[in-house]
């Protein structure tokens, strides 16, 4: 699983990656995973159904599917 | 004879400055404690960055978003999608401008959704995302929750800030893309 966030001026940024089933990898994930919100930042977790790709939102690391390829973190919403 | 030694004095104490001076000064620097180097200042806009952040963020629009929805990006430069509560309206997600709701079967624009993804996180570096992940995130939020996205949109009637003539070349444009595809296939 790799924990991704967007960025201004870079593009996507890798900040973590790592198999939540193992525990060292899935203290790492969680810890940048709370990191993350803490910071303000919201997540989603792409998923795909056939052809059809959908995007689920989550706010807490048990909420992200144990098979996930990735979770991106991006700014929240705003009014513009 | 009190003013010549005064000004003999003055005399030679700016020559004392401009001869030991420097040296001095250093001699003084080298016993100072370095001062911290300040952090790397990133310039507002530097062409040559923003066009590889958004090589990046093409990469993951296109690792994220159907081929079909990735492909209209790059050709379009929008992304259309289907609304999700309910029938015959769907949105374009245009980078860096509002989300634009229109009826699919008449094409006319329903409102205009205002929102942005500022990075406050970083105040000192540019808030703004490349064009690619502003789109991205607008489409993930939509997919995601679309009512929650669009409670937190400022929502105004067509026209307050994209000019309704240039969308309705941007559907009609949308129209013959998709023609051509399905044409291309069969």
């Amino acid at each position: 699983m790799k924990l991704v966030r967007m960025k201004p001026g870079h593009g996507d940024v890798l900040l973590a990656e790592g198999d939540p089933e193992v525990s060292e990898d899935e203290e790492r994930l969680i810890a940048e995973f709370r990191r993350q919100l803490d910071l303000g930042m919201w997540a989603a977790v792409p998923t795909s159904d056939g052809p059809r790709r959908e995007a689920t939102m989550v706010r807490d690391f048990d909420e992200v599917p144990r098979d996930a390829e990735r979770v991106v973190f991006f700014p929240p919403a705003a009014g513009g | 004879m009190s003013l010549l030694l005064a000004t003999s004095f003055v005399v030679l104490g700016a020559l004392a400055v401009v001869g030991f001076g420097p040296s001095i000064a250093q001699r003084v620097r080298r016993h100072l404690p370095k001062r911290q180097r300040e952090p790397e200042r990133i310039p507002a806009y530097d062409p040559g960055r923003e066009r590889r952040a958004e090589a990046r963020a093409r990469e993951l629009m296109r690792s994220v978003v159907s081929e079909h929805e990735y492909a209209m990006y790059v050709e379009l430069g929008f992304i259309a999608v289907e609304g999700t509560e309910g029938d015959g309206y769907g949105y374009l997600l245009y980078p860096h401008r509002p989300i634009l709701a229109f009826d699919a079967q008449s094409g006319e624009l329903l409102n205009e959704y205002c929102v942005a993804f500022p990075d406050r996180s970083e105040p000192e570096q540019s808030q703004r995302l490349p064009d690619a992940d502003d789109v991205l995130a607008k489409w993930m939020s939509l997919r995601a929750g679309e009512r929650e996205l669009i409670s937190v949109a400022n929502m105004h009637v067509p026209g307050r800030q994209v000019d309704p003539g240039q969308v309705g070349r941007d559907l009609i444009r949308l129209r013959e893309w998709r023609a051509r595809r399905v044409a291309a296939v069969a």
